[in-house]
């Protein structure tokens, strides 16, 4: 056996916004070795490469919004080791490692996954035809464009009307691509009216609603992209470069090697509030939960985390366990996903697989309504929903599962989809 | 060593190119293998010849990556004793070249009455092709050892002999071992007109002329092609039958132990469900018949079928993500065996109809080329072969220790430690030696088949720009 071993308090595994604000939060209360294991060069996480403005609480960019996070981390006294890989399990709470000084196993008191999610690709997503050079993600383009100044292409489509399609249209525009189409299955753009209006007005981008990849075309460089429109129509449109966008998922793997349960809906570990995972000692947080939302919620969970971690290593925490929370269509997650009536929760995230209308949200037990909630506004596909947490109090520790519905004005369960 | 990809061929001022004793025109697992069996003749002067810009670079790379036991085999052919060779020596060449490879047997799963009441026939074709350890095993059984088959499973043939390999590594330590051994490898060469002038043949490519005294046509999908190029006819034609097939993630690996095959009835032939060496999940291929040799792309309503047939054999496995979708073409001629013939006069071997077999047999059928090269008496000396040196080649296999699991290596290189591409756990050091090995990638494609950089789950997604400017950076490690 040539790794070596040794022993921290806490091992957070990621430094993105979650990992870095709880190895932040876990440091300030002096909670001993707190080390985050960060398999990138660089720490910081997916802000690194996100250089349009709007992150954290002044709207920095996210290199600067980055470099923050990691200054904050360190300034506590976490520890942050780049370049170093979580590559599995030795032990319920004990994880090895690969980095360039070679192999290690860390025994901890307590692990918090902060692993992040990312774009599905082509492949996952089934898209058929050829495998050209020039297919990418945005992750990958922003990379390519703001870390590695390398040449992208001529002419792009963008797939995909999240609001991470804009940021991959700010990117293409950096590296003087120009932008064909944004073009998305959905039957409206999620990109917020302000992106979509600069989309479609500032850049001259026409946005494609309704409208699915029916086939990558081109040998060696991808040359168009065959679309297949609502009425049944196809059409091409030229490229060199197609940008997957959105379609976020957890990155798991790690979670799933240990053996933590993870939730149907978010295909993420499934945690309570205090972002206990179902694994004794393992918390998780960041978008490795919920797919994908902002840097600064991301590091309010981790802030949170800190505590729920500090209450299991002194014994203060409550006790674990408490019925799942399931949604019901349209509905497709919903995170926290476990209630605890003991575990004070601000608010849930939610998705919705259809655009809806000012739904009503209805929260039940085993027949019993804990809460209901009207929504003002229209909740669309890929857009944060939020979910009043004080309901979680009135949980039935014993009951079954509890349940997400959306219900009608008047408080029945009609479907308010609307589209 | 000498492996070019781009100029003419012969040197501007040299008025007549160089002869070659043999050039192969084609280097797929086949036509590598073949230059690898010639080139223990060192006093051979070989070419071979690749149209694009990679080896293994058309069906080669775009298989179910088997090695087969030859079981089903039509006996008595010649595919079933190249194949059945073919597999034994293939098995010790990867052992002692480092060629991935884990013995996880077959299952050939029957889920309908016409699929059971087959399976005692291929038992018996078993026997016939001298393979004697299958065995017809019943439900229960079949379930106690794939425990995630769908419902409706009525026994099985147990085929214990049947493998998983690495296609790609494969061609390349042929590759690598023939240009080792002084083959000249020409890559983005395609042969346009061939000629006959003083018994030789003179070739004009895509790269200028090439003079061999000896021709091998081994060029897969256009082996028909080229046999009517040297021959002005030819007897077969090769239809090329597209095979769709999805890749699953690793985490879908624990979800199948054997290779499950599909048992062959009247009504079609089914898709198969195999781990893969990579520690991925294959379920494929289609078998489409078509008459473009370039359609390579993959089909909504091919995707589908798979997914349908899938969600029978293995329903779990749908719930995993899709790392890859592709497709490749076998080289299917209208003949039921394969297609290697001798013309003696004109000093020319077709090497044609290879099929989805032609990986396990590739080491046999370039043992037999070389007997008919040998027996054709053209004045190449094919006497006491000379053994290559052993190559080692990286490991791509999830059941051997990979470099960012060694501490040894690490020790010696940093570069053995930090990871790059984090879905497969590839490491700086091994894109680096790829880079500068003997047969180097033209592009991140082939890059991503010697090493299983951007390979992954992510596609790119985390570590696809890194992994771009290594290998535009290469000139970092050494020549171009």
């Amino acid at each position: 056996m040539t790794r070596r071993q040794r022993s921290v308090d806490v091992i957070v595994v990621g430094a993105g916004p979650a990992g870095l604000a709880a190895a932040r939060g876990l440091a300030d209360h002096g909670v001993g070795v707190v080390e985050v294991l960060e398999r990138e060069a660089v720490a910081g996480g997916v802000p690194r490469h996100c250089h349009h403005r709007g992150f954290g609480r002044w709207g920095v960019t996210g290199p600067q919004y980055a470099a923050r996070t990691v200054e904050a981390a360190l300034g506590s006294g976490a520890r942050v080791r780049t370049g170093v890989t979580a590559t599995g399990w030795a032990g319920p709470l004990t994880l090895d490692t690969t980095g360039p000084h070679g192999l290690e196993r860390i025994a901890a008191r307590a692990v918090v996954l902060a692993t992040g999610a990312r774009e599905r690709p082509r492949s996952a997503r089934l898209v058929p035809g050829t495998r050209p050079a020039g297919v990418l993600t945005t992750g990958e383009l922003q990379q390519a464009v703001h870390l590695h100044a390398q040449r992208v292409g001529t002419r792009a489509v963008v797939v995909g009307a999240e609001p991470v399609g804009y940021a991959a249209l700010s990117a293409l525009r950096r590296a003087g691509v120009t932008v064909a189409a944004l073009t998305t299955e959905e039957p409206r753009h999620q990109l917020g009216r302000a992106w979509a209006a600069a989309a479609r007005l500032g850049h001259g981008v026409p946005v494609l609603t309704g409208a699915t990849v029916a086939e990558l075309l081109g040998r060696g460089r991808v040359s168009g992209v065959r679309l297949r429109h609502r009425d049944g129509r196809l059409t091409t449109v030229d490229c060199d470069t197609v940008v997957f966008t959105g379609d976020f998922v957890p990155d798991h793997e790690l979670a799933r090697r240990g053996g933590v349960a993870l939730d149907p809906g978010t295909r993420g570990p499934a945690v309570d509030g205090a972002f206990r995972t179902g694994a004794d000692g393992v918390f998780a947080v960041g978008n490795v939960l919920h797919a994908v939302e902002p840097a600064l919620w991301a590091a309010r969970e981790g802030a949170l985390a800190a505590d729920a971690v500090r209450g299991f290593l002194d014994g203060s925490g409550p006790a674990r366990g408490g019925p799942a929370i399931e949604v019901a269509a349209p509905l497709r997650w919903v995170a926290p996903n476990r209630a605890v009536p003991q575990v004070p929760v601000d608010a849930f995230v939610l998705r919705t697989s259809q655009a809806l209308t000012r739904p009503v949200l209805v929260v039940t037990q085993d027949g019993r309504r804990l809460h209901r909630q009207y929504v003002p506004r229209r909740a669309l596909p890929n857009r944060t929903l939020h979910l009043a947490g004080r309901w979680t109090r009135s949980v039935d520790a014993t009951g079954g599962p509890v349940r997400i519905t959306v219900g009608g004005p008047r408080g029945g369960n009609l479907g308010a989809a609307t589209e | 060593m000498t492996v070019t990809s781009k100029g003419p061929l012969c040197p501007e001022r040299q008025m007549s190119p160089r002869p070659y004793d043999v050039a192969v025109v084609g280097a797929g697992v086949v036509g590598t293998a073949i230059a690898r069996e010639l080139a223990r003749h060192p006093h051979l002067h070989i070419a071979l010849l690749e149209a694009s810009a990679d080896v293994g670079d058309g069906t080669s790379k775009a298989n179910t990556a088997i090695l087969h036991t030859g079981f089903d085999a039509v006996p008595g052919s010649l595919e079933a004793r190249l194949v059945r060779e073919g597999q034994r020596l293939l098995a010790a060449y990867a052992a002692e070249s480092g060629i991935p490879v884990e013995p996880v047997g077959a299952l050939l799963v029957a889920w309908d009455d016409a699929q059971l009441d087959a399976l005692p026939g291929l038992l018996e074709k078993a026997g016939r092709n001298g393979y004697d350890a299958a065995r017809i095993i019943g439900a229960d059984e079949t379930r106690a050892r794939e425990p995630h088959l769908g419902p409706g499973v009525l026994g099985a043939l147990d085929v214990p002999g049947e493998s998983i390999i690495c296609p790609w590594t494969t061609t390349l330590a042929y590759a690598t071992q023939a240009v080792r051994s002084g083959v000249e490898l020409h890559l983005n060469t395609r042969v346009e007109t061939v000629s006959s002038e003083g018994g030789d043949h003179l070739l004009a490519t895509s790269r200028g002329a090439l003079r061999a005294r000896f021709l091998v046509n081994a060029a897969g999908l256009n082996a028909d092609v080229l046999d009517r190029l040297v021959l002005g006819a030819g007897d077969f034609t090769v239809t090329p039958r597209r095979g769709q097939l999805i890749v699953f993630d690793e985490l879908a690996r624990d979800l199948v132990r054997h290779i499950l095959l599909p048992v062959p009835t009247a009504l079609g032939k089914g898709v198969l469900v195999a781990p893969t060496v990579y520690g991925n999940v294959l379920l494929g291929p289609t078998a489409e018949d078509l008459d473009d040799k370039e359609a390579t792309g993959t089909t909504a309503d091919g995707l589908d079928g798979l997914l349908t047939k899938g969600r029978r054999i293995l329903p779990a496995l749908l719930d995993e993500e899709v790392t890859a979708v592709y497709a490749g073409l076998r080289a299917a001629t209208e003949h039921d065996d394969y297609r290697i013939r001798c013309h003696k006069e004109r000093r020319y071997v077709t090497v044609g109809g290879i099929r989805s077999t032609g990986l396990t047999a590739s080491m046999a059928i370039a043992a037999h080329v070389a007997g008919l090269i040998a027996e054709a008496d053209a004045g190449l000396d094919l006497e006491e072969p000379v053994e290559p040196a052993p190559v080692h080649m990286p490991n791509l296999g999830e059941a051997f220790p990979r470099p960012y699991q060694r501490a040894d290596l690490i020790a010696t290189d940093p570069a053995y430690g930090t990871i790059v591409c984090h879905c497969e756990r590839v490491t700086r050091g091994e894109i680096r030696d790829a880079l500068i090995s003997t047969v180097p990638p033209a592009s991140l494609e082939g890059l991503r088949r010697r090493t299983r950089a951007r390979g992954g789950r992510c596609q790119g997604f985390y570590c696809g720009a890194a992994v771009r400017a290594l290998h535009e950076g290469r000139g970092e490690w050494g020549p171009e």
